[in-house]
């Protein structure tokens, strides 16, 4: 037993590893791989917010609060301007996170569906195909649903908004100032509810598959049906999983920008709080495709300046949701 | 005592009651059917009607089944299966109407092979089918997409290597910067390219800086995709190398890599299958072209996406019809790419 | 003391000797005070029951324990009469004289059988002139030649377990190790591929220096001209009870928990 105590005096020697010149190397270039991203993310905020500078400068908070887009002659007043531009990004800003909202909302409970379907109901095979064919999906070119929700969608969803307001009226999120269903904040969120259905679908199916199995047989072993299982072990045990995973379809809502600009009637001079039917919108995204093209610098910088915007709520979003996914991957194992 | 020897092997908790079996035969045909006579009838219109009454059937009888049915099942487990049902309806229909369009409108110009190698330059608002066509946007795409899987695919592959074979202090960092990657907004990516690159001179609208944008979106694809692969190299194969006197560098390309080369192809191709149908960036920085360019260096470039874009906004029948043509092209091409990298990369993670 | 004023001689008829070694992951320490001799060309069996840190020991001795994330080491293991853990000692060179096989057989799956025998000599960039000498050389000492010398093209994955153990045990043959280090090689095999395994052991017995983990008492007494015997008593770091040679640990053991162990009274 002497030897036990002697040992605890001792104490561990550095190990020195000798790393050879190719090694070295090596490893400097792979740390340079990992560090391209943390790199190209800070390139990014850099080159936005000097970009718009001018305009932040000129506008400060007003830019994310004024609601009123006016590219005037481009001069600042400073410069002498005569018709002085305004830019002020809040419609735009709660237009891009109400049809963000409205897809998470109807795609959440149809991504749940399609997961439980997947893991539970499907014969293994059919939920292999089916698994692939939702991946397929998110795959889609955006270009394809813009198409898509102009063409197709809009004759429907315009019909089902009508109804949605002859009907349920007196809610006011189904309430109209004018007549005008069919490039609303609702077909977007329909069009992204789309798109974003098979993000959270794989995360959800992810986070089921991972359910213990000893939880599930116990269950089983209780007598418990397919209904009270999902309900008291799935469920519970997926909560925050599913949630992460609507965060992520959230964040890819908020920066979509080709499906939304073809569904979507921008309004730049009123917040549209609630009104989701009628079509006055608005969408950070949408605004920089359709006003880049003819915008003059001080516009461009302003355009810039949204741009950062975008940029920081959907690097937030992503992030809480990966911490969020993240977490609940580590838990489970 | 015969039956317990008998060689004929059963699933006897397998075999389906022929009376349950006709309960649900009979809902899911009957509830269609009343579903339909019940459109007709009243005044509901066309296939949303349909589909809502069908629902409202099936809720029903799924209730009435559960209570009195052969096979008696808790109402809410009866409601579970028509929830799951109906979301795989739902889906399922809205992505055929986003797909049939493109199918339907896209094969009217697959008799036309002009449209496949000719490009717009001479072709004006409008004009059938028979003039010009969108080779142009098909190079283009070729060419930024190919330049883009060149410059992303190496940097994404390094980050996974540093995840998987450094396993530094950086390693969550590394992780929590390319999923955070993954979020940007194509457009803010074809911003800061515009910024950085053709506001500040470096470059003008050319296919190069289009590349550049669309890197930007395939790198955390990529480099997401290539750790899975490389995490499922088992670290058997890495000890084994090192035991046998290899430097890290050298177990990496000889051992590490040659195992996981399938698997890395799959990412580079869903890299590609993430960023070929991009419209936004783009047009920030490849602007967009009539006619054919090849040098990626000088000049606006075309892409298929960009092309569909700008025809969809001229709105004539032809330009639509080039323009369904374009996305059938696109999404043809998608498909093929992403079903190929999904079963590749199934059969390896079966292996 | 530190390891530069060290001064330790070695005996010159051990091929390798440790002295002191104490092993920790993270602050739990797993062994103490390890004092092993393995004498030229000689079989050593290192038995003891799961969790006596024998794995651990036996990876100390070629440098691969340091790549576990938080492990630290105390002590010193002379090789060539020099510590391997010196500051100017390259890791990579350690493992060239110092073999190793698995527990589990873990040929390159993407290599050949015959590009898996010669892989040592590419990951370790040897250039030598006589390869396909070496490669019938290495098999025929790991008892594979005569079953694999038409198919040396094939994929290593067609191999059977032993098959595949006997391969990775020619693999580490080809950098001519001064001794080879075996985990519980047998421990994933089927009885006729263990005897294959405990032939081919005698046979390399002329040639290299053998310390070989066992879980299996019997083979330990088959196979071994020595043997060590650890033990982890109470959450207390692993250490060596008592060492000899194998005959005497097995019939005539010193020590209680030997005896105990040797007849199989626990562990």
């Amino acid at each position: 037993m002497s030897a036990v105590t002697e040992a605890e005096k001792i104490l561990p020697r550095t190990i020195h590893v000798i790393r050879q010149g190719s090694d070295k190397v090596f490893r400097g270039i792979l740390i340079a791989g990992g560090l391209a991203a943390f790199v190209l993310l800070s390139g990014i905020f850099g080159y936005l917010a000097i970009s718009a500078a001018p305009v932040l400068r000129a506008f400060g908070l007003e830019f994310f609060t004024g609601s009123s887009w006016y590219a005037g002659d481009g001069l600042l007043p400073s410069e002498g301007s005569i018709d002085p531009p305004t830019f002020g990004l809040a419609p735009m800003l709660w237009g891009s996170l109400l049809i963000a909202i409205i897809a998470v909302a109807i795609a959440v409970p149809m991504a749940i569906g399609i997961a439980l379907a997947a893991t539970y109901f499907l014969p293994k095979k059919l939920a292999f195909a089916f698994t692939v064919f939702v991946d397929l999906v998110a795959a889609i070119p955006s270009i394809v649903f813009g198409l898509w929700g102009f063409f197709v969608l809009m004759q429907h969803g315009a019909l089902w908004a009508k109804w949605l307001n002859t009907n349920l009226g007196f809610i006011p999120f189904f309430q109209v100032e004018f007549e005008g269903f069919e490039q609303s904040p609702f077909m977007a969120g329909l069009v992204l509810a789309i798109m974003i259905t098979p993000i959270i679908a794989a995360v959800s199916r992810e986070i089921f598959a991972s359910v213990p199995p000893e939880l599930i047989t116990g269950a089983q072993a209780l007598g418990a049906s397919r209904w009270t299982m999902i309900r008291n072990v799935v469920l519970p045990f997926s909560k925050s999983g599913i949630t992460g995973g609507a965060m992520l379809g959230l964040g890819r809502a908020l920066g979509e920008t080709i499906a939304v600009f073809f569904v979507l009637q921008l309004f730049f001079d009123e917040v549209n709080w609630i009104r989701i039917l009628e079509s006055t919108g608005g969408s950070v995204a949408s605004l920089i495709v359709s006003r880049f093209g003819e915008a003059q610098p001080l516009e461009i910088s302003a355009l810039f300046g949204a741009g950062l915007a975008l940029f920081l709520i959907t690097l937030v979003t992503n992030a809480v949701a990966t911490a969020i996914v993240s977490s609940t991957n580590r838990a489970k194992k | 005592m015969s039956n317990l020897l008998s060689d004929t092997p059963t699933q006897p908790w397998k075999t389906v009651d022929p009376q349950y079996r006709i309960q649900q035969l009979g809902t899911h045909l009957g509830t269609p059917v009343l579903a339909l006579l019940f459109t007709v009838i009243t005044p509901m219109a066309g296939f949303t009607g349909f589909c809502v009454t069908w629902l409202a059937f099936h809720i029903l009888s799924a209730a009435l089944l559960a209570k009195y049915g052969k096979k008696q099942k808790s109402l809410a487990n009866a409601f579970l299966e028509v929830f799951v049902g109906a979301t795989i309806f739902v889906f399922v229909t809205f992505v055929a109407t986003v797909l049939w369009p493109v199918i339907s409108n896209g094969l009217v110009g697959i008799t036309h092979l002009n449209l496949l190698f000719e490009d717009a330059g001479k072709v004006g608002a409008d004009e059938p089918l028979s003039k010009g066509g969108l080779g142009h946007a098909i190079v283009g795409t070729i060419i930024m997409v190919g330049i883009a899987t060149l410059i992303s695919v190496p940097i994404g592959i390094l980050a996974a290597l540093y995840v998987t074979e450094v396993r530094g202090k950086l390693t969550p960092l590394v992780r929590f910067f390319v999923q955070a990657m993954s979020g940007v907004p194509s457009i803010v990516a074809g911003l800061f390219i515009y910024s950085a690159l053709i506001v500040s001179g470096i470059l003008q609208y050319s296919g190069f800086a289009g590349a550049l944008a669309l890197s930007i979106l395939m790198l955390p694809t990529v480099a997401r995709t290539a750790e899975e692969i490389l995490r499922l190299i088992p670290d058997d194969l890495r000890t084994a190398a090192l035991a046998l006197g290899g430097t890290q560098w050298r177990t990496v390309r000889m051992v590490v890599l040659p195992a996981a080369k399938s698997g890395l192809i799959t990412s580079a191709i869903l890299g590609v299958a993430r960023v070929a149908g991009e419209t936004a960036p783009l047009l920030l920085t490849a602007f967009g072209n009539n006619v054919l360019n090849v040098n990626p260096f000088s000049e606006s470039m075309s892409a298929l996406p960009s092309y569909v874009f700008t025809q969809m906004l001229l709105g004539g029948d032809n330009d639509m019809a080039r323009a369904w043509f374009a996305t059938f092209v696109l999404l043809t091409t998608i498909t093929i790419l992403f079903t190929s990298a999904r079963i590749v990369a199934d059969r390896m993670k079966r292996n | 003391m530190s390891s530069q004023d060290f001064e330790f001689v070695a005996n010159s008829e051990n091929a390798m000797e440790t002295k002191d070694i104490n092993v920790w992951f993270g602050d739990r320490q797993v062994l103490a005070n390890v004092n092993l001799e393995f004498p030229t060309n000689t079989v050593t069996a290192l038995i003891g029951p799961s969790g006596c840190g024998k794995s651990t020991f036996i990876r100390t001795l070629n440098r691969m324990h340091e790549l576990i994330p938080g492990a630290k080491l105390a002590g010193h293991v002379m090789l060539d009469n020099e510590d391997i853990y010196a500051a100017h000692v390259d890791p990579v060179d350690v493992r060239l004289k110092v073999g190793m096989v698995f527990q589990k057989p873990n040929p390159f799956p993407s290599m050949s059988i015959g590009d898996n025998v010669l892989a040592g000599l590419k990951l370790a960039k040897r250039k030598v002139d006589d390869a396909e000498f070496i490669l019938e050389d290495s098999l025929r000492k790991a008892g594979l030649w005569e079953e694999v010398k038409d198919r040396l093209k094939t994929s290593a994955g067609s191999l059977s377990g032993g098959q595949q153990q006997r391969l990775c045990i020619a693999r580490s043959l080809v950098l001519k190790p001064q001794i080879l280090l075996m985990d519980e090689p047998c421990s994933a095999l089927d009885p006729g591929s263990t005897r294959r395994i405990e032939e081919t052991i005698k046979e390399l017995r002329e040639t290299v220096t053998i310390v070989i983990v066992t879980h299996n008492m019997q083979q330990a007494l088959r196979v071994s001209d020595y043997t060590a015997f650890f033990l982890s008593e109470d959450g207390r770091p692993g250490h060596v009870v008592e060492n000899g040679l194998t005959h005497d640990i097995f019939h005539k053991p010193q020590d209680e928990r030997t005896d105990d162990y040797v007849h199989g009274r626990f562990g």
